[in-house]
């Protein structure tokens, strides 16, 4: 089974832009992603810029509106995902556990909804 | 067969039907569907046809059939047909292997993924039996929000794929933990019923049976003995708990030749069990403090030093501010109340809406010689206490400590 790793922390938490603490953690990010690729669990993963750059873009009554900023304020923004393929919750917990920003940040678990599935 | 021997066999087949069903089928909700026409065609035909010899083979037979048929007619599980029609030609479970499905179940039930309440509550509904509309009642909520937590859960549980299966040695510790604290809360719900009944004691028996089968099903681990062995001791309390008024009975006003002498003699077999294997954890302790408990004469007679000595252990293996104003209540009464008011001075901000702190305090300042202190202690913990039933006990209690005197009285004692 698919699931999605949501990756998301609060800004200002964790390493400093441009710190070696912030170097480091890069480095721990390319391991846990050679790491899962290995395993064969890998499916796919981006990084996302900040959440200050997002875009919001509604279309209402016909009419499209595109905001700055992220389509809501919260604590927690979205920094990246992964999709990984593993045979169920407890394995996708213990790969979200390894997460190198999970000491700062969290992981929103979502198993990926199998179309096939519905279609028969 | 009568209806009521049905309901017998239900009581000891259900668990283990739905378990191998799941463990089969792989679906809670088809197994639990299956399990429920198998225990309906009983009901029709066993009055009529007499009883099989085996009725957990006939009902597992009944089921596996009812499961291909509805498997064939759903599209949901046209896929899946060849996977049923295979279970359903499996030989019968040999015991073992049907105890591993039960702790699977359990375990899966109790799935650290899934709300505290979802567990209960699906560990209430699968591993026990019981019916929706009691699990509702000691929830407190109607049966329809009972039945759509439970839909939300069994959804979660299959889209998310959580596993039904007894972890791995290395993983067991946690998983174990949150299985306890769910029998712990199901007797909890039983024993301490926040409203109308105040005993369920139907509650308090399924959560002692269930301990009892994780100690047969686990029986190195010396927790789940700890447990079991502590909701025996806290059980045989029962019959003393409520007066004939249907009132709250404290446990020092108890009468002690109600307690259920068999239940103490049970937890003292299951607790040394326990200790045996050598590995300390918080369900023992707090089941050696309720056999220092058991084994008083009287409130006043009760070993009030080991008592305190195993609250200070378990609040260095689970730091709590309960453990610790228990602790404090005990030293009171070992050491006298300077000692105990010196443990509990610390806990005041964290407990401050806590009403047994303003309880043990009160009642500390009644033994120091403070009537003022006191009354304005059992005031606050009135104020802060919502149960109308434990009130009337709070109240019981300040009038016994403090005679009838009135409000603006302070200085008799």
């Amino acid at each position: 089974m698919q699931y999605m790793l949501l990756l998301t922390s609060a800004p200002g938490e964790g390493p400093q832009p441009g710190s070696p603490e912030e170097a480091a953690e890069m480095g721990e990010w390319f391991a846990y992603d050679d790491m899962l690729k290995q395993a064969g669990v890998y499916v796919s993963g981006e990084a996302l810029h900040p959440y200050e750059t997002a875009t919001t873009v509604r279309v209402r009554d016909g009419a499209t509106v595109v905001t700055d900023g992220p389509y809501a304020e919260t604590k927690e923004y979205l920094g990246g995902y992964y999709i990984i393929d593993v045979d169920d919750l407890d394995a996708a917990i213990s790969y979200a556990e390894k997460v190198p920003n999970i000491g700062y940040g969290s992981v929103e678990l979502r198993a990926v909804l199998d179309l096939s599935e519905l279609t028969g | 067969m009568p209806r009521s021997e049905v309901a017998e066999v239900f009581g000891a087949e259900w668990p283990r039907l739905v378990a191998t069903l799941r463990s089969d089928l792989g679906d809670l909700d088809l197994a639990e569907d299956a399990a429920q026409h198998a225990f309906a065609t009983a009901s029709e035909r066993w009055p009529v046809d007499g009883a099989p010899d085996a009725p957990g083979a006939w009902l597992l037979t009944v089921a596996r059939r009812w499961a291909i048929d509805r498997a064939r007619r759903d599209v949901r599980w046209a896929r899946r047909v060849a996977d049923v029609r295979a279970a359903l030609e499996l030989p019968q479970r040999a015991r073992g292997a049907v105890a591993d499905d039960l702790l699977a179940m359990i375990f899966g039930c109790c799935h650290r993924a899934l709300d505290e309440s979802a567990q209960v509550a699906l560990t209430l509904r699968y591993v026990v039996g019981l019916p929706t509309a009691s699990i509702a009642r000691s929830f407190l909520v109607p049966e329809a929000t009972m039945a759509k937590r439970l839909v939300r859960a069994k959804k979660k549980i299959a889209a998310t794929n959580i596993p039904f299966q007894v972890p791995d040695r290395e993983h067991l510790g946690d998983s174990l933990h949150g299985v306890l604290r769910t029998v712990y809360v199901i007797f909890t719900q039983g024993h301490a019923a926040p409203s109308g009944d105040l005993i369920r004691g139907d509650l308090c028996d399924e959560a002692r049976w269930l301990a009892g089968c994780l100690c047969e099903l686990l029986p190195d681990e010396p927790e789940t003995w700890g447990l079991a062995a502590l909701l025996a001791f806290t059980d045989a309390r029962r019959p003393a708990r409520l007066d004939a008024d249907g009132e709250i009975v404290l446990l020092s006003d108890q009468d002690r030749s109600l307690w259920d002498a068999g239940a103490i003699a049970e937890g003292r077999t299951l607790l040394a069990r326990a200790l045996r294997l050598r590995r300390v954890g918080t369900y023992q302790l707090q089941a050696a403090i309720a056999a220092a408990h058991a084994g008083a004469p009287t409130f006043d007679d009760t070993d009030w030093a080991t008592i305190r000595r195993l609250y200070a252990v378990l609040g260095k293996l689970e730091p709590s501010p309960i453990v610790r104003l228990n602790e404090a209540v005990a030293a009171s009464l070992s050491e006298g109340s300077d000692a105990g008011l010196a443990l509990l001075a610390p806990l005041g901000s964290e407990l401050a809406d806590y009403h047994y702190f303003h309880l043990a305090h009160g009642d500390m300042l009644v033994r120091a010689g403070d009537p003022a202190g006191a009354r304005a202690a059992f005031d606050r913990a009135l104020d802060s206490c919502d149960s109308e039933t434990e009130r009337r006990a709070i109240g019981r209690l300040v009038s016994s400590r403090l005679g009838d005197a009135p409000q603006s009285e302070r200085s008799s004692t």
